[in-house]
């Protein structure tokens, strides 16, 4: 109860911020752009639209779903003690577990809905235009929209452990960006440069899948490019979905992994804290 | 009296500075506790403690049945609490945050909205916090500390902020949750105002508790002279009265008036000798010690204590 009257209230202050509006606009924006300039190298001959778009969203939303999920997080538990707001929150009968579950649930309904609305703008746009959509195609696409929300949980929970651990906002949100960064950008980098200097020596098939699983973006990637045949041809990923033993459930489980654990450190660190 | 606030030999130390060292007391149910000392004196960290916000360093407390630093919340829903500078969600309006904390203490929303018109939100209850002064907010504040039927009230710094008007308001109501068995702890440097108002006075000094009784209490301990004020007709502007006693001290304030220390013992034998004297006294006013007197003087006994 104390848990979705917090939820409602994020969700309710996240539509009086404009933050569901920005975000649902953001996604909607890049998303249909994706879907038409992004089919204009392979034309419409004989390629399922669709499947096209997958591969590119979700290219996008590597770098843009966690990057939102992290800014409306890195504030939520230090930026409200900042700000006073949880010294009274805290002295109502709510045990702080609850706080952060029910901040928890308001980020991710406001994430969430922002990726189906904005995502499935694309499908509707390519529905209106007369686009072929068959069962494969859609099963693809909604799976990369259900992923989205759980790599958007993963930071959300990562972003709820920093706010947790660090003493003022500004520490926060350097933090944040230093691991997006991180997570993002750098990781697959220094990934690929240590497998071309290993040259396929020492590091084993298996050091690999778990330095894919170490990183949520990775098992996004590998969830989305791999897990679909009809997908994984346009991804030139085909191949490594053939050899790859990291299966869908493998991989969902790393994200919800990766959301659980830092939800349960925060909420561990958030009742250590003093205030 | 049964006792909501149980406070038994708590320490509280950041680092190496004792915000509270070894306090101890209970409050008791239908009692107004005015929490005075300067800033830095502990008053904070002490309701802080309470709600289970901080954990003590050595010591317990009890709060309604619950012990807070054990994260027991359960009594929460019978206190309310108004932070020091309180502050609320800018982006909700004053009727949303009210409503907000009605629901979290499972209290109608309608009776809850009631409490903004009684602190004299009323209209500005529709606009969001963000436009809110200083006073408005802390108006806001009241309201949502008083929210159900409180059995404790733990209000840090009430009135900065309020008008002389909503001040009254403010204490009318105070003394009514009190009269009705609230326990009420009240934390102020606005020490005239809580003088004729607190049945009781906690002093704190650098984290100790230096004096705690009713200011009659208080005034007996301290043996703070009453300062007695004489009118008298026909003195010279230097002279002093000859029935004024050798060892009190006088002063003369202005034209007529003198004024003399009388010690508590003293002062009905001062009253005499000064109407005895026949009819140049001509207006009498008897000061007690005040509470800021009182205040100065037990910090003054703790700083010299070793």
């Amino acid at each position: 109860m104390n848990i979705l009257i917090i939820a409602a209230k994020e969700i309710h202050q996240a539509i009086r911020n404009r933050w569901v509006l920005a975000a649902t606009l953001l996604l909607a924006g890049l998303a249909l752009s994706l879907t038409f300039l992004g089919s204009a190298p392979t034309g419409n001959v004989g390629v399922r639209t669709l499947d096209v778009v997958v591969v590119s969203l979700s290219s996008l939303t590597i770098f843009l779903v966690p990057l939102i999920a992290l800014l409306i997080s890195h504030d939520a538990i230090v930026g409200e003690m900042e700000r006073g707001t949880m010294l009274l929150l805290l002295s109502y009968p709510v045990a702080r577990w609850q706080v952060l579950l029910g901040k928890f649930l308001g980020h991710l309904a406001v994430l969430a809905f922002a990726t189906c609305l904005g995502y499935g703008a694309a499908v509707g746009a390519l529905a209106a235009t007369g686009s072929q959509i068959d069962s494969d195609s859609f099963l693809a696409f909604a799976a990369m929209v259900g992923s989205s929300v759980l790599l958007g949980a993963a930071f959300v929970a990562i972003g709820y452990l920093i706010s947790a651990l660090v003493r003022d906002r500004g520490t926060a949100a350097g933090i944040c960006i230093g691991l997006w960064l991180l997570l993002v950008l750098i990781y697959d980098m220094a990934l690929l440069g240590v497998l071309a200097l290993d040259q396929g020596r020492s590091i084993s098939a298996a050091a690999l899948n778990a330095m894919l699983l170490a990183n949520p973006t990775d098992a996004y990637r590998l969830i989305n490019l791999t897990g679909f045949a009809n997908v994984s041809t346009f991804a030139g990923m085909a191949g490594l979905a053939q050899t790859s033993s990291l299966t869908i459930p493998v991989l969902l489980s790393a994200l919800l992994g990766w959301t659980l654990l830092p939800l349960g450190l925060a909420a561990l660190a958030f009742s250590r804290r003093e205030l | 009296m049964t006792s909501t606030v149980r406070v038994s030999d708590v320490t509280k130390a950041y680092g190496r500075v004792e915000a509270v060292r070894g306090a101890s007391f209970a409050l008791g149910q239908g009692e107004l506790v005015a929490l005075i000392g300067h800033n830095g004196a502990g008053k904070t960290t002490l309701m802080k403690l309470m709600l289970g916000l901080i954990r003590p360093t050595s010591g317990a407390i009890e709060v309604l049945g619950d012990n807070p630093a054990a994260g027991e919340f359960a009594g929460r829903r019978q206190l309310g609490y108004l932070p020091e500078n309180v502050s609320f969600d800018p982006a909700l309006t004053g009727r949303e945050t009210q409503a907000f904390y009605a629901r979290l203490k499972r209290e109608p929303v309608a009776k809850a909205l009631d409490l903004l018109d009684a602190v004299g939100l009323g209209a500005a209850s529709r606009r969001r916090v963000s436009t809110y002064s200083k006073g408005m907010r802390q108006r806001l504040g009241l309201a949502q500390a008083l929210l159900g039927a409180p059995r404790v009230l733990l209000l840090d710094e009430p009135t900065t902020g309020l008008d002389p008007e909503l001040r009254q308001t403010f204490y009318d109501i105070i003394a009514r949750l009190a009269a009705a068995g609230t326990t009420v702890l009240l934390s102020s440097h606005a020490l005239t105002e809580l003088e004729e108002r607190a049945g009781r006075v906690i002093i704190m000094n650098r984290g100790i508790k230096v004096a705690d009784g009713s200011i009659d209490e208080l005034r007996r301990l301290a043996r703070l002279p009453t300062r007695i004020r004489l009118k008298v007709a026909g003195l010279a502007p230097s002279e002093m009265p000859p029935w004024a006693p050798a060892d009190a001290t006088c002063r003369r304030l202005n034209g007529h008036i003198v004024e003399i220390d009388a010690a508590p013992e003293r002062k009905i034998e001062l009253l005499h000798r000064a109407t005895a004297a026949g009819n140049a006294v001509e207006d009498v006013d008897v000061v007690p010690p005040t509470l800021d007197e009182l205040y100065a003087h037990f910090l003054r006994q703790s700083e010299q204590a070793p």
